[in-house]
């Protein structure tokens, strides 16, 4: 296999294989690229545009756009995060975002998010819509209130559950997440707390019964460090592995 | 010695946290009031607010009177903070926001289990209306900077502080800004 080229990622020099994404090869090295609906587990969505990096000039999203060598990405400069800041300023204002009664406060990926790019405030007028939550499974309950339509739960359920319970429904301003079962309710679906859609939700959307506040605050995901701490390099592919 | 900064404080649709809050800054209180003096504040009991060079408010614009303070607040304040989840974002008031108001004081007051017979719902002419909704004062009057949680950390209020009686521009660290 042939020595990695490179690009540069705000001046630093970030390996790259053919076919991997700037977002995969950023991961990879390390550094971290904001980013809500990406997980490395998944197919890239590329909806939620918090990822998004100047690419040779052009805006573009990080988790579908490929690497390749000798592009200049800016990735962490003031004007990327001033565009994150008001998309995570619309995810903040469209949906019922009340973190001081949200069991997922301190391990939810849009808060900390937030809290990583300095967002105080939220800009634009709340829109307080009425969303009820669904309570009828034994396990699990769902507060829409919080939902990002990051598909996360959609992809888990589909692509590694095989279940497809889970799906977006309505388009623009109305579009909403769905549970796949005749009701309408989460109890009338095959839907498992062991489940990968089960844990895979960035924010208090999916909630699993019985250990809400169980970890003090202090102690949770994002209380200590910032989520751009998180970002480790990852180890080298072993000889004839696939990166 | 300069002059001392003048500050106001108010509360409006909060719980008085956020206040709360800002007093665990403890013995650094008496740094701060050597640099600062307080005007309209619940800590002073004045009730109308004078030409101040800091205004902090807590809470949310839940009634008409909270309309007129917040207005009041930013006639006379040259820079205006919204202090707390409830100023920021309606915070726990604006949990009644998609039920009608009308709704919810026949409930609260007329109708539910448990009432004195011949309760009514409060009419005094005295008492402020209530809007059909809590917003975020960011929505009613300009803004200059925020100060999230509920309650912002003691260690917020004092950053925020010292930034703006420096001359700065208010910046929050990782755990300096959050949001519960």
């Amino acid at each position: 296999m042939s020595e990695p080229s490179h690009f540069k990622l705000d001046g630093e020099d970030i390996p790259c294989r053919p076919g991997q994404t700037v977002m995969q090869a950023a991961q990879a090295a390390g550094r971290y690229i904001p980013h809500l609906c990406w997980h490395p587990d998944f197919a890239p969505h590329g909806s939620c545009k918090i990822c998004v990096v100047k690419a040779d000039g052009r805006t573009v999203a990080a988790c579908t756009f490929e690497a390749r060598p000798g592009m200049q990405v800016e990735n962490r400069t003031p004007e990327m995060d001033d565009h994150r800041r008001r998309l995570l300023n619309m995810l903040f204002v469209e949906g019922n975002h009340f973190c001081p009664s949200c069991e997922k406060s301190g391990n939810c990926t849009l808060q900390a998010t937030a809290y990583e790019l300095g967002m105080a405030n939220f800009h634009f007028d709340h829109f307080f819509p009425d969303r009820p939550v669904d309570a009828s499974h034994p396990d699990v309950m769902l507060d829409f209130n919080r939902c990002i339509q990051c598909e996360l739960c959609v992809r888990a359920s589909r692509d590694v559950d095989g279940k497809q319970i889970f799906a977006l429904a309505g388009r623009g301003i109305r579009s909403h997440l769905i549970v796949n079962s005749a009701s309408g309710r989460l109890a009338d679906s095959n839907f498992a707390v062991s489940d990968r859609a089960a844990s895979v939700c960035p924010v208090g959307v999916i909630l699993k019964k019985r250990v809400g506040f169980a970890i003090p605050i202090g102690s949770r995901r994002y209380d200590a460090a910032p989520i751009s701490a998180e970002a480790q390099p990852s180890p080298p592919p072993a000889q004839g592995e696939r990166p | 010695m300069s002059k001392k900064l003048k500050v106001a404080t108010v509360s409006l649709a909060g719980c008085f946290g956020c206040h709360m809050s800002f007093l665990d800054i403890d013995e650094r209180i008496l740094e701060l009031i050597e640099r600062v003096e307080f005007d309209r504040s619940p800590l002073t009991d004045i009730k109308t607010c004078g030409p101040c060079d800091i205004g902090l408010v807590e809470g949310g614009v839940c009634n008409s009177e909270n309309v007129h303070v917040l207005r009041e607040f930013r006639d006379h304040c040259r820079t205006l903070v919204a202090v707390g989840a409830c100023a920021i974002t309606g915070g726990l008031p604006a949990l009644r926001n998609p039920l009608d108001v009308a709704d919810i004081l026949e409930e609260v007051y007329h109708s539910r289990p448990g009432l004195a017979k011949g309760a009514m719902i409060p009419n005094d002419p005295e008492l402020p209306l209530p809007l059909n909704q809590v917003h975020p004062i960011h929505e009613v009057v300009k803004i200059d900077y925020f100060l999230p949680g509920c309650p912002p950390p003691a260690d917020a209020f004092w950053k925020l502080l010292t930034d703006l009686l420096a001359g700065r521009t208010p910046s929050l660290r990782h755990g300096l800004i959050q949001y519960d």
